[in-house]
């Protein structure tokens, strides 16, 4: 196994586009490193990126958009009022993943690019629109972070290439976003079922929303037509109903041993519900603690 | 002298909360674990496990793993003693042991040794695996208990039936236990109402921290040395020295700290393993399992299949009871069905009653003792039963059991007659207990269980050493799995009459005392305490001689009051009392070290019951359960400290909320065990538990010098059945399959429309 630590993402991309064998990248390495030592994948080159300047850091642009460093980890993100006052949908999710000691380490770009679709982090990153720096051989491109993750543990990310940031839009006024999942413990645990909705109000109407499953399919999901429930409603029981539905309709899961195909389509619905009550009261200016299961 | 009297009161040790002897280690992690030994030239070790449910081994090819530089041995069944005799049932247990840690012809489950590696590191041995060719033909599997009884189940092993097992049964029924008295069909005949139902639980594991792991050498010469985390070290000799073929005094094993067995490190795994590697490569060997390992490959207990009949009369009388109890104890015999069948009626006084146990081979990893192993199984098919009669009847669940209650006398389910017990007393604390009648919230429902376990004497060793300065060394030869030191201590004292901090209790190894059975049973603080207890009594007797001897007084003119020697009254003489540390400043020259020994097998344990109250709350949309409040109420006959007696209530209420629950073995189509790790493998963290609350009823055990009963078990085999009936309550649904997982909630609220 080789090991790198590149100071540019540049750099980063070279040594990957050469690299023969298996290559990982490792920011916080909460998958990569556990993933070695239970003898699941053994890189042939990992390429350590967190020491490339800039990549802990958490930045608020100018025009209110937030640019988000490749190795911050959840726990600082936890910590970023500012951060957490635009985007709690967001960061809950990222601090739903693991333990505490995991969160010390732990990243969005980690999460996203595991390829999980079970991943926390995934469905809010999603439906708070989100993109991603693609840098590769030949420069940079920006991509929507829900084209990222293909499958299981498969990313659309070229040999070569690698996210070298997070963007998230600009929040504006009267919004809202919000993250749930399903776990039969209180917390330790893996999503049977993830739901997150970001949603904007004009008054008491949704005016905007974007609803994303995980767990339910082999890619985290944007449901539109659960979108579409509840867009010109002000979230009332028969809204509430049709995004229950819609977003039951949208799951294509599996029986496996952490759920079945009926309790992962009844119990996606019965989130969306509750997630979509969160992000309204949110974007309603209510201040909503993260839930921790 | 009157030593050997009952003292129940008055004590000045016993019973108060000194701080743990092993705690200033543990929290700095200086404490030394199973596999916290090094040994210079030590080697790695690493073992090659089947992939498949069963499959007969055709072929082994070790030579491109033996090829590689780091590689210094390999071993397969080979390597292993040829003189250990397959008998049937569990006379063959050896035999099934070796089986069990290296396979033979056939690997019988996912995750069965088949060979193993020692290498110059860790990551070597690991890769060496992967070079050893092993070519299997993969048979047809089972692993559900029900199915391995059908005609059509593919056959485990042939021959392992022991007489027990009547004829015409299928060969996985490997022994069977039938037990009762009274006329059961005229006792329900009797009732105004029989509930019959069926009711499934799966294996879980016994979940505790510390994998696995063991420092071995091995020598030439056949002398060995073994360093593991055990709950008996003299049993992993025993094993040890017949799997390996050599003697027993020959191979000295020392017991690490241990991080947890809860039952599951009562019999041997690498062990054996380490010790061939060792005694091949001419190096000490260490073994150290991962968790998915430790799933795979060790004991979980049993899983159950069980039908329960019960007759009860309208003013709640139990009239008749019934049960059949099918136990699924993986590849091999031991299933603890007998138990199961034994305990399941036990906390009831019954005029009619039969219980018939069956225990079942399947492709699944040899399980072994949990907590009172096969109680809790029972008492949650047959209190699920009582909640049920209760209900339909209208009546009061605590006042139907302490109306049917076992008192002393009561002739037991399973044989004998009941002496002074505590089930009683533990109702009647929960009678009275705030829980009981706290109100509920919507969507909340209240369960209550009893529960029952034997307690166990067993072989035990224990001796004491006076020091010069007069502080006393216990040395005890079953590993402090529960606080025993901090106990064992505690009995010293209030027996010699010094304090707490003036005794270290040391766990010795097997070179250094006599045999000492496991640490299970809950035998621990009763029979090791017993034997404390008699060794300071003995160590007393010599104190008193000396001050005879001294004073020139008949040494029955001598009494041990407040750790000093005093004239046993006026008539005896008038001497200042002589504090134990005058007596030992010189003992080198008053006739030489003074010591107290004691051996026996203890046979009085002293059986116990508890009742749980538990309050849970289901979410009906996704069938997500919470355990909101919990009450232990059970007899400890005499709680030595306290603080780890109530440990052990909050922990079997733990374990038990995690069985209940989420904790399950689930296997795939393929029979490959689906959640080898803790991510899938849901065991409750801190935070899905509720405070739990302790109640300790003490109804003295006369078979102890201080009252003890053990209480390590009882505290698991209530919670299944406490926590299924409040779920059912809150659910307005009967849960009959445990773990009450979510999916399976929400089905059946589903169900229910």
């Amino acid at each position: 196994m080789n090991y790198h630590s590149p100071a540019s993402f540049a750099e980063a991309s070279r040594i990957a586009a050469d690299a023969s064998g298996i290559t990982r990248f490792l920011a916080g390495g909460t998958d990569v490193l556990v993933q070695l030592r239970a003898d699941i994948v053994t890189p042939d080159t990992l390429i350590d990126i967190k020491k490339i300047p800039g990549t802990g850091e958490i930045t608020r642009n100018a025009d209110g958009s937030w640019t988000l460093g490749v190795a911050v980890p959840g726990a600082e993100l936890g910590e970023h009022t500012g951060l957490v006052a635009d985007w709690p949908g967001v960061v809950e999710a990222m601090n739903l993943v693991g333990s505490t000691q995991v969160q010390g380490r732990a990243t969005l770009t980690g999460n996203l690019c595991n390829g999980s679709p079970a991943a926390d982090s995934v469905p809010a990153m999603v439906a708070a629109s989100m993109t991603a720096t693609v840098t590769g051989p030949d420069g940079n491109r920006i991509v929507a972070v829900q084209y990222i993750p293909t499958g299981p543990g498969k990313t659309s990310l070229a040999k070569g290439e690698l996210v070298s940031a997070l963007h998230i839009p600009a929040r504006g006024e009267n919004a809202g976003d919000a993250y749930l999942r399903f776990i039969p413990r209180s917390e330790m645990d893996i999503a049977v079922v993830g739901c997150a909705v970001n949603l904007r109000l004009d008054g008491d109407t949704v005016v905007e929303a974007r609803v994303s499953l995980g767990a339910v399919a082999p890619t985290v999901l944007l449901v539109e037509d659960a979108a579409a429930a509840i867009i010109g409603s002000t979230l009332d029981d028969a809204a509430l109903d049709r995004l229950a539905s819609a977003a039951s309709a949208a799951c294509k899961p599996i029986n496996d041993k952490r759920g079945t195909i009926e309790f992962r389509t009844e119990v996606a619905g019965v989130l969306a519900k509750r997630v979509a009550r969160i992000a309204y009261a949110r974007a309603k200016g209510e201040i909503i603690k993260g839930h921790h299961g | 002298m009157a030593l050997d009297d009952l003292k129940t009161k008055d004590f000045a040790f016993v019973g108060t909360r000194p701080n743990r002897p092993d705690g200033l280690d543990k929290v700095t992690g200086r404490a030394k674990f199973g596999a916290d030994a090094y040994a210079p030239g030590m080697l790695h070790g690493a073992i090659l496990r089947s992939p498949h449910a069963h499959a007969r081994i055709l072929r082994i090819d070790t030579s491109k793993a033996e090829a590689l530089k780091d590689v210094k041995a390999v071993v397969t069944r080979a390597d292993f003693s040829d003189k250990v005799p397959f008998e049937p049932g569990l006379e063959g247990e050896f035999w099934n042991v070796l089986e069990n840690v290296m396979a033979g012809d056939k690997a019988l489950y996912d995750g069965h040794a088949v060979a193993a590696v020692a290498a110059t590191s860790a990551l070597a041995a690991r890769d060496a695996l992967k070079l050893i060719e092993v070519e299997y033909e993969i048979l047809p599997h089972v692993t559900d208990v029900d199915k391995a009884m059908l005609a059509d189940a593919p056959v485990i092993r042939e021959g392992a039936a022991d007489y027990s097992v009547p004829e015409g049964m299928h060969p996985n029924v490997v022994r069977m236990h039938e037990s009762g008295h009274g006329d059961v069909a005229a006792g329900f005949a009797e009732a105004d109402l029989v509930v019959e139902d069926h009711f499934t639980t799966e294996a879980t594991h016994q979940g505790y921290i510390e994998p696995h792991a063991c420092l071995a050498t091995l020598g030439m010469d056949g002398k060995g040395e073994l360093w593991c985390c055990t709950q008996g070290h003299w049993i992993v000799q025993k094993t040890c020295a017949a799997l390996l073929g050599i003697e027993t005094a020959n191979l000295r094993v020392t017991a690490s700290e241990i991080g947890g067995g809860f039952g599951g490190k009562t019999t041997v795994f690498i062990e054996p393993v380490a010790l061939a590697l060792s005694r091949k490569a001419n190096k000490p060997v260490k073994l150290v399992m991962s968790r998915s390992e430790v799933f795979r490959a060790t004991g979980p207990t049993a899983s159950a299949s069980m039908d329960i009949k019960i007759g009860m009369k309208k003013d709640g009388t139990i009239t008749a009871a019934e049960g059949i109890f099918r136990l699924q104890g993986g590849a091999f015999p031991g299933g603890p069905a007998e138990f199961t069948a034994m305990c399941a009626f036990a906390p009831y006084s019954l005029s009619n009653v039969r219980q018939v146990g069956y225990d079942v081979m399947t492709n699944r990893p040899k399980q072994a003792a949990y907590r009172a192993p096969g109680s809790p199984m029972a008492a949650f098919a047959v209190e699920s039963v009582i909640d049920e009669l209760c209900n339909q009847l209208g009546l009061d669940p605590i006042e139907v059991r302490l109306k049917n209650a076992s008192r002393e006398g009561t002739k037991a389910s399973y044989g004998p007659r009941f002496q002074q017990i505590g089930l009683v007393q533990t109702l009647e604390a929960a009678k009275a207990h705030p829980h009981l009648s706290a109100p509920l919230k919507p969507g909340q429902g209240r369960g209550i269980s009893c529960g029952f376990w034997f307690n166990h004497g067993g072989e035990t060793s224990v001796s004491l050493a006076l020091s010069e300065d007069g502080s006393a060394q216990v040395m005890v030869g079953t590993p402090d799995i529960g606080g025993s030191r901090a106990s064992m201590a505690l009995m010293a004292a209030e027996v010699l009459g010094i304090p707490y901090d003036n005794i270290r209790v040391t766990i010795a190894d097997t070179a250094t005392l006599g045999y000492n059975d496991v640490s299970h049973g809950s035998r621990v603080t009763y029979a090791s305490g017993l034997a404390t207890i008699k060794a300071a009594r003995h160590a007393v007797e010599k104190l008193c001689e000396r001050a005879a001897k001294k004073w020139g007084i008949p040494v029955d003119a001598v009494k041990w009051e407040n750790g000093c020697a005093v004239p046993s009254g006026p008539n005896a003489g008038d001497f200042d009392p002589l504090p134990l540390a005058d007596i030992t400043a010189n003992m080198g020259q008053t006739g030489g070290p003074i010591s107290g020994h004691f051996e026996a097998t203890p046979e009085g344990a002293g059986v116990s019951f508890a009742t749980h109250i538990v309050d849970a709350e289901v979410d009906p949309e996704t069938g997500k359960t919470r355990v909101v409040r919990y009450t232990v109420i059970q007899d400890a006959g005499k709680a030595i400290h306290p603080t780890y007696v109530e440990g052990q209530f909050q922990g079997g209420a733990a374990q038990g909320i995690g069985w209940a629950l989420n904790e399950e073995y689930i296997y795939g189509e393929d029979g490959r065990l689906q959640n080898s790790v803790f991510l899938d493998y849901r065991i409750p963290v801190a935070s899905d538990l509720p405070m739990i609350d302790t109640v300790i009823v003490e109804v003295p055990n006369p078979g102890h010098p201080f009252g003890v009963r053990g209480v390590g078990e009882t505290s698991i085999c209530p919670p299944l059945a406490a926590i299924a009936n409040a779920v059912s309550a809150a659910a307005g649904v009967r849960m009959r399959n445990l773990p009450m997982s979510p999916p399976r909630i929400l089905s059946a609220l589903k169900a229910d429309g």
